[in-house]
């Protein structure tokens, strides 16, 4: 059945009442039954909830075969949490059929493809996949398709029971004997752990592993140890070195630069820029770099942010810290400068994953947004973005928060370079849609700005401001005739990931790839 | 043009081609690989062929690494391997010849 952005869904992928995407805003007053886990009653005291090993963990939470495994990605590229209990599970304890269940997963998990390629892991549901995973899950070796969900749309889906989680395993900088974990303190600090909030509420079972024990109690606590039932201390959950980077940098290219100047124009162009705006870029170049043209225009007006929300990263706390932005509103930190700072700068607070982007609650941040700058690997003509499948056809990224901002926000802006080496960022047809043109509004491009011609409204801004822009037709054929016009990707009939909207209807489906081999005749 | 000895034009680096032609005695033999095979494989190879076909080569081992460099990148660097490959790319290049 053909969805309201043109893809193609497979009948049977329509089951239990899942549906193909309908729009924006489809499920808007509906209601759902919250799903509820299952959990031990710890009513005997005891003095402490330390375990021996991940082994002794898995045990006394039942770990057994066909299970559901949940993760949170705050280790991000860093992470040994991911390895060590899939390796505890699978090569000590011998289970099998096992299920992933990850808030994103990265290059630091390729080991798992070895699983995945023995059969032992037999489904993945993640926002990001890349690396080797990506790889054997695009040649099909995965026994059930991945499902690919946004941020928000995680959350949802495991309050309505479509995700149950039977143990969730949360790493953690620091955690006292009882389970109490906070992102800050240890030797492997992530800052925030927005993502891992939900998955504490509602597993069945929680495991705690972490490389640093502090006192009783560790407070504030991001997980708190009335949802814990065993700790673990390993050696390292991580290597700080890749956790965070240092400090985001600005970039100094100039066409990034050129880029980051346009979108702070278009966003000064419009009536949302004015005291108290709120706003959330992404840390690639150009996202990035647009906060250092935005406070120009901000000093300009003699305005003020009111408060910036997202993955958050020195920049940003430096504008908080200058008094240039109200607050702070943080899922996960990208650098130390971030992680140093959650908690302790005034008005740099945490937030979970659900309060973040969740579009089945009663008021995500996202839903109150008045900008978001973003990236795309591809865009097309109708303004659907793709963030996941490279133009090769494999999987290689993620959606993020992507799609929630975009759909939450007032104005929501990509900016992107026109071509990437030989391959048109603009183009006629995305290889997979992850986040809905209808959700998407302005596009800036070093080779032009093109405003979706669903918002009249930001036309006329542009205009009135003597912005120029083109159509996004126009940006298409420029890249076509700077690269050549790519020829149609061919796929096999297998589908080997489920893209599902932020809403749990249907968005697109990534099908194994029939790569071209130039010695065939044709 | 006739191939007399191994050569070789291009480089690794993104967007660039590394195009190497070998004397061959069965026509064109094209070995190729590409960062952007699947949607540009069969340009790259009608390009590469083209170019060989408009400088007279007809017997040649030729093999193309690509990192996704654009047409034009594709023929300079196959020009340049069969010039090289004759002994004639240090002068007297047939500019807006068989060179265009």
């Amino acid at each position: 059945m053909k969805n309201a952005v043109g893809r193609e869904i497979p009948d049977a992928l329509l089951t239990n009442g899942r549906e193909v995407y309908q729009g924006k805003n489809y499920m808007d007053g509906k209601y759902i039954q919250k799903a509820s886990p299952r959990t031990r009653r710890c009513e005997k005291p005891v003095d402490t909830k330390v375990v021996a090993s991940l082994v002794e963990a898995l045990k006394q939470c039942g770990a057994k075969d066909g299970m559901t495994f949940s993760f949170h990605h705050h280790l991000r590229d860093g992470d040994y949490v991911v390895n060590q209990v899939m390796a505890a599970a699978i090569d000590e304890l011998g289970l099998k059929d096992l299920t992933i269940a990850a808030t994103s997963l990265g290059s630091a998990h390729d080991p798992i493809a070895d699983y995945i390629e023995e059969g032992k892991v037999i489904g993945i549901q993640t926002s990001g996949i890349r690396g080797r995973m990506g790889e054997v899950v695009s040649a099909g070796k995965l026994k059930t398709p991945a499902i690919i969900r946004s941020h928000g749309g995680r959350p949802r889906a495991i309050e309505a029971g479509e995700v149950h989680i039977d143990i969730a395993f949360i790493a953690a900088p620091t955690s006292d004997c009882m389970g109490n974990c906070r992102g800050i303190g240890g030797k492997s600090n992530c800052g925030s752990m927005g993502y891992a909030m939900s998955d504490a509420k509602y597993a069945d079972h929680v495991v705690v592993v972490t490389d640093c024990l502090v006192p009783f109690p560790n407070m504030p606590a991001s997980v708190e140890a009335i949802d814990v039932d065993a700790v673990v201390v390993v050696d390292s959950i991580g290597n700080p070195k890749k956790i965070a980077s240092a400090a985001a940098r600005i970039s100094q290219n100039p066409r990034d630069l050129m880029m980051a100047e346009n979108v702070a124009k278009v966003i000064a162009s419009t009536p949302y820029f004015k005291e108290g705006f709120s706003f959330q870029t992404g840390v690639g170049g150009p996202s990035l770099a647009a906060n250092l043209f935005l406070e120009q225009y901000m000093d300009e007006r003699g305005i003020k942010m009111g408060w910036a929300i997202g993955g958050i990263c020195g920049p940003m706390v430096e504008m908080l810290k200058k008094g240039k932005v109200g607050k702070v509103i943080d899922v996960q930190d990208f650098d130390l400068d971030a992680v140093n700072s959650i908690n302790q700068t005034p008005n740099h607070f945490e937030m979970s994953a659900s309060q973040y982007a969740n579009p089945a609650n009663k008021g995500a941040f996202v839903n109150s947004l008045d900008f978001v700058v973003l990236a795309a690997l591809e865009i097309d003509t109708g303004f659907n973005v793709n963030v996941l499948t490279g133009s090769d056809g494999v999987l290689r990224g993620a959606p993020g928060g992507h799609p929630d901002t975009a759909a939450g926000s007032k104005c929501c802006i990509i900016v992107t370079p026109l071509v990437r080496g030989r391959m048109a960022t603009v183009c006629e047809h995305v290889v997979t849609v992850t986040t809905p043109g209808d959700c998407v509004d302005v596009l800036v491009t070093d080779y032009g700005i093109a405003v979706n011609p669903l918002r009249p409204d930001l036309i006329e801004c542009l205009d009135k401001a003597g912005i120029p822009h083109v159509t996004i037709e126009e940006l298409k054929d420029k890249a076509y005739s700077l690269v050549g016009r790519p020829d149609d990707l061919e796929w096999e009939d297998k589908v080997v990931a489920i893209l599902e909207a932020r809403d749990g209807t249907i968005l697109d489906v990534v099908r194994k790839i029939k790569p071209y081999d130039p010695n065939k005749a044709e | 043009m006739e191939i007399l000895k191994p050569a070789m034009a291009g480089t690794l680096e993104s967007s660039d081609a590394q195009v190497t032609v070998e004397p061959g005695t069965d026509g064109i033999q094209l070995t190729l690989s590409s960062s952007v095979m699947n949607q540009y494989g069969r340009q790259i190879k009608a390009t590469v062929l083209e170019t060989l076909e408009r400088l007279g080569v007809n017997n040649a081992q030729v093999t193309v690494v690509d990192k996704g460099a654009l047409d034009c990148t594709l023929k300079a660097r196959v020009e340049c391997a069969v010039f090289r490959s004759c002994g004639q790319s240090a002068a007297n290049i047939p500019w807006g010849g068989a060179v265009r």
